[in-house]
C-alpha cells in the first residue's frame, strides 16, 4: 500500500517541472519579441492596413460601417495574428534551435502551452490597439455589455491561438510555411470566426435579439475542443 | 520506464536504417558503447554520421531499426533518454535575440537545474564568455556562438554526451575545453560519442575509432594489441596520425 505515496510526488513533481518548461518558453519568446518588436510593429501596422482599407471598400454610410464592424475586427485578428504565428517558429528554426528545444527533458505539450501563451499575450496587445482603432473608423459606440465583449474578444482568441500555434508548428517544417499557414489554417477557424463575430455583432447592439449566450457557449465548446486536442496532437506534429 | 544505473551498455543501436526522400543516409547500423567509453565516429560528408547521433539523440526517429540508452529505448522511452544525453550539434542552437545569460538561464529552467545567475556566469567563465553575460548572442561570432553551446552542456551532467563536429569554429583553447569536457564525462562514467571528419584535435581521448561510408559503419578488426586488452593503442594512433598527416597537406 505504498505505492501511492510514492508515485504522487513523482507525478507533481513531474507536472511541476513542465509547467516550470512552460513559463520558460513563454518567457523566452516575449522576451525575444519585447527586444526586437519588429514583429508587433508589422502585425499593428498589418491590422491599421486591414481596417482602413475595408472601411475604404465598405464606403462612408456609418450604419454599413456598424453593422460590418465585427466581423472586420475578427477578420483583422485573424489576418494580423497570422503573422505572429509564423514568427514564433521563426526564432526556433534560426540556429537550430528547434533541434535543441525538442531535446531538453520533458513532455512536449510544456512547449506547446509556453508557445501558446507568449502567441496569446502578442495577439491580446495588438487587440489592445486594434479594438479602439475599430470603434473609431466604424463608428461603434462603447458597449453597454463590454465585460461579454471581452469575454468574447478572450473566448474567441483562445480558439483561434490554440488552432494557430499547432497549425504553425506543422508549417514551421515546410520552406513554403508563410503561404502553407493560412491555407491550413483557416479553414479550420470558420467555427471561431462564424461564433466570434456573431456574439460580437449581438452585443455591439446590446444583445437585443438575445442570441449572444449561444453564440459564447459555442465558442467555450470550441475552445475546449481545440485546446485539449491542439495540445495532445503538438508533439506528433512537432517532430515532423 | 526500465532504466538501470548499473546497465553495461550506454548506448546500443542496432540495424538503425534512416531516409530522407528516397535517399538513406544510413543503411544498416548497429554500434554499442560501453559506460565510461568514448568512440569516435569518422567520416566524409555524407557518411551518415550525423545523422546516425541524430538518431542517438531522438531528435530523428530510424526508418527501421532501434536502440537504447543505459536500457531506455529510443523510440518508447524517448523522454527517459532525452534526460540522459546531451547533444553538441552542428548549430548552435542558441537565440539570436536573447543575451547569452538569457539563453543559459533558458536552457536551464528547461533542464530543471539551478538558474541562479552565479552559476551561469560560472559556466559563461569556464567557457570564456565572462564577459558577454549581457551580449546578445546574435552578435557574437560562429566561435562565440559555439562556446554558448558548451556553455550549456556544463548546466548539467549527462550520462551519455554527443558531440558533432564539436571542433569547428573553435580555437586551439575552445578545442581544449571541448577536451576537458569528454574527460570530465568520461571520468565520472560517462560515455561519448564524438563525430568528426578530423580527430587531429581530440589528442588520444577516444577509445575506439570506427569509419562511416555510404551510411554504414567500417569498423577495423580488432588488432593482436586489443586483443590483448590494450585495444587503444593502435588503431587510434594510426586514425589520429592520419587526420594529422591529412590536415596538414591540406594546410600546403
Amino acid at each position: 500500500m505504498t505505492a501511492p505515496t510514492f508515485v504522487a510526488p513523482t507525478i507533481l513533481s513531474a507536472l511541476r517541472a513542465d509547467f516550470g518548461r512552460v513559463r520558460a518558453v513563454a518567457w523566452k519568446d516575449l522576451t525575444a519579441e519585447r527586444r526586437t518588436k519588429s514583429n508587433f510593429n508589422a502585425v499593428v501596422a498589418m491590422a491599421a492596413l486591414i481596417l482602413l482599407f475595408f472601411g475604404f471598400a465598405l464606403g462612408p454610410d456609418a450604419e454599413g460601417l456598424r453593422n460590418a464592424a465585427s466581423g472586420v475586427l475578427w477578420l483583422t485578428i485573424l489576418f494580423s495574428g497570422v503573422l505572429a504565428f509564423n514568427r514564433s517558429y521563426q526564432l526556433e528554426l534560426e540556429a537550430g534551435a528547434l533541434e535543441q528545444l525538442l531535446l531538453y527533458p520533458g513532455d512536449r505539450w510544456a512547449i506547446y502551452v509556453g508557445k501558446l501563451l507568449a502567441n496569446l499575450a502578442f495577439v491580446f496587445l495588438v487587440e489592445v490597439i486594434t479594438l479602439p482603432l475599430t470603434a473609431v473608423l466604424y463608428h461603434v459606440a462603447f458597449p453597454q455589455l463590454w465585460p461579454a465583449v471581452i469575454l468574447v474578444l478572450i473566448l474567441g482568441t483562445t480558439g483561434f491561438v490554440s488552432l494557430g500555434t499547432l497549425y504553425a508548428a506543422m508549417a514551421s517544417r515546410s520552406r513554403s510555411r508563410e503561404v502553407l499557414l493560412p491555407l491550413l489554417l483557416f479553414p479550420m477557424l470558420v467555427p471561431v470566426l462564424i461564433a466570434a463575430s456573431g456574439a460580437t455583432a449581438s452585443l455591439l447592439v446590446d444583445d437585443v435579439m438575445g442570441d449572444s449566450r449561444a453564440w459564447i457557449r459555442l465558442l467555450a465548446a470550441f475552445d475546449a475542443i481545440f485546446l485539449v486536442a491542439s495540445t495532445w496532437a503538438f508533439q506528433f506534429v512537432i517532430e515532423g | 520506464m526500465r532504466v538501470s544505473l548499473h546497465d553495461n551498455t550506454a548506448l546500443s543501436l542496432e540495424g538503425i536504417a534512416h531516409r530522407f526522400g528516397r535517399r538513406w543516409a544510413i543503411r544498416g547500423v548497429s554500434v554499442q558503447v560501453a559506460p565510461g567509453e568514448v568512440l569516435a565516429i569518422m567520416g566524409h560528408n555524407g557518411s551518415g554520421k550525423s545523422t546516425l547521433l541524430r538518431v542517438a539523440s531522438t531528435a530523428v526517429r530510424p526508418t527501421r531499426g532501434g536502440g537504447s540508452v543505459f536500457g531506455a529505448d529510443l523510440v518508447k522511452d524517448a523522454q527517459a533518454v532525452r534526460s540522459m544525453l546531451a547533444l553538441l550539434s552542428t548549430e548552435p542552437g542558441v537565440y539570436g535575440d536573447l543575451t547569452a545569460l538569457e539563453n543559459l538561464k533558458f536552457s536551464a529552467r528547461m533542464l530543471g537545474t539551478s538558474s541562479d545567475a552565479l552559476v551561469l556566469q560560472k559556466a559563461l567563465d569556464r567557457v570564456g564568455l565572462g564577459r558577454e553575460g549581457d551580449e546578445r548572442a546574435r552578435n557574437m561570432s560562429s566561435g562565440m556562438q559555439r562556446r554558448l553551446s558548451i556553455a550549456r552542456l556544463l548546466l548539467r551532467e549527462p550520462r551519455l554526451l554527443l558531440l558533432d563536429e564539436p571542433y569547428n569554429s573553435l580555437d586551439p583553447e575552445g578545442a581544449a575545453l571541448v577536451n576537458s569536457l569528454i574527460r570530465e564525462t568520461r571520468d565520472r562514467g560517462g560515455s561519448v560519442v564524438l563525430v568528426a571528419h578530423d580527430l587531429s584535435r581530440a589528442e588520444s581521448l577516444p577509445d575506439r575509432v570506427v569509419e562511416m561510408r555510404d551510411g554504414l559503419l567500417d569498423e577495423p578488426e580488432p588488432s593482436a594489441a586489443e586483443s590483448d586488452g590494450r585495444r587503444d593503442v593502435l588503431p587510434i594512433s594510426a586514425a589520429i596520425s592520419a587526420a594529422r598527416a591529412e590536415r596538414g597537406a591540406g594546410r600546403v
